[in-house]
């Protein structure tokens, strides 16, 4: 592999850019092909199959077997409210290899001392979030429970491709906020996309072991098909 | 912590960027139950340093060593692996699967 073509794959995920590397095998040559390009590279329908899948392999073509190394964006994770849980969480998800930021315009709760290492904005969801730009490898962490500073954030991520949307609450807390997302004109199939209460069912109850329960909601979300089978390995 | 496959890319590139002699190794294809999957890198520097996985362990050590055959001599390989004979203990993968592994000099 040239150095050139790792280094310039290295930049295109550190812009949250999707793209392939394809190897020819008996030739032993490569090319990076990136995300803009796909539909106009001869083996376009191969690499937007590669890529929406996530998944690398090997493909046969005419001229030979060639292999498809697929680079997603890695996972980001928006999380709403700089609580007890979030400090728990940063840590694990930085060890799966997501990436974290933090929203909460209450600065007492919004603290680098709280927070280090990590994106901390110190703003209203919604004017954060204009920002950010949400894409399809992004999750969203709703962990206020205060309505005031959830329900924007949840609004924004209802709108986006997000793949994960995550509401902490109970179940009485999450009916009236299904309440006010009707009222704010989403419907049905968009508020089906909300998991709440937040996380799996695993008995959760120090804040570390809700960001575990969380963390393995958003890794099923990403790993297995809607019938519960797996998508990826 | 270096553990996802971001990451060990990354690192393959700063390594070599050092100037040190660097292999990927890459799972190209499973067959059966096999630990890791297609797409996981290994990354190897001319001293036997390395990084990722291509399995559980079970075929690293032979991967590194093939890995610096490639960095010397600049030529890319496939490497079977598989629980044919009995060696297998020693470079095979216990589960009972069998892999490609793709191994090539970052130039």
């Amino acid at each position: 592999m040239d150095l050139r073509i790792l280094t310039k794959l290295n930049a295109e995920r550190a812009a949250r850019r999707a793209a392939v590397l394809v190897t020819d095998i008996k030739k032993g040559t490569q090319r990076l092909v990136l995300e803009a390009d796909i539909l106009n590279d001869p083996l376009g329908a191969h690499l937007g199959d590669a890529l929406r899948m996530g998944r690398s392999g090997m493909i046969e073509t005419e001229t030979g077997q060639v292999f498809l190394t697929v680079q997603a964006p890695s996972v980001r994770i928006i999380a709403i409210g700089a609580v007890h849980i979030s400090q728990a969480l940063v840590p694990m998800a930085r060890q799966l290899g997501h990436d974290v930021i933090i929203i909460d315009p209450r600065t007492a709760f919004a603290s680098p001392e709280r927070f280090p290492d990590v994106t901390l904005i110190a703003e209203w969801p919604d004017k954060a979030l204009q920002m950010l730009g949400a894409d399809r490898y992004t999750a969203y962490v709703m962990l206020t429970h205060d309505p005031k500073i959830d329900d924007p954030a949840l609004f924004h991520a209802l709108r986006s491709d997000a793949f994960y949307i995550g509401a902490l609450g109970s179940r009485k807390t999450h009916g009236s906020r299904l309440e006010r997302l009707r009222t704010e004109g989403f419907s049905d199939t968009d508020i089906s996309r909300i998991k709440a209460p937040i996380g799996l069912p695993i008995g959760a109850i120090s804040p570390a072991e809700i960001a575990l329960s969380i963390l393995g909601e958003i890794t099923a979300s990403l790993r297995l098909k809607a019938d519960g089978t797996r998508a990826t390995r | 912590m270096i553990s996802t496959d971001d990451d060990i890319l990354k690192q393959a590139e700063m390594w070599r960027l050092e100037g040190r002699g660097v292999a990927m190794a890459t799972v190209m294809e499973t067959w059966g139950s096999a630990p890791r999957p297609v797409g996981s890198h290994l990354i190897i520097d001319q001293d036997g340093n390395f990084l990722g996985s291509v399995s559980g362990g079970c075929v690293e050590g032979s991967v590194i060593s093939e890995a610096i055959d490639v960095i010397e001599s600049g030529t890319a390989k496939m490497l079977e692996f598989g629980v044919a004979d009995e060696t297998a203990w020693r470079v095979g993968l216990s589960c009972g699967g069998k892999i490609h592994v793709y191994v090539e000099k970052v130039l």
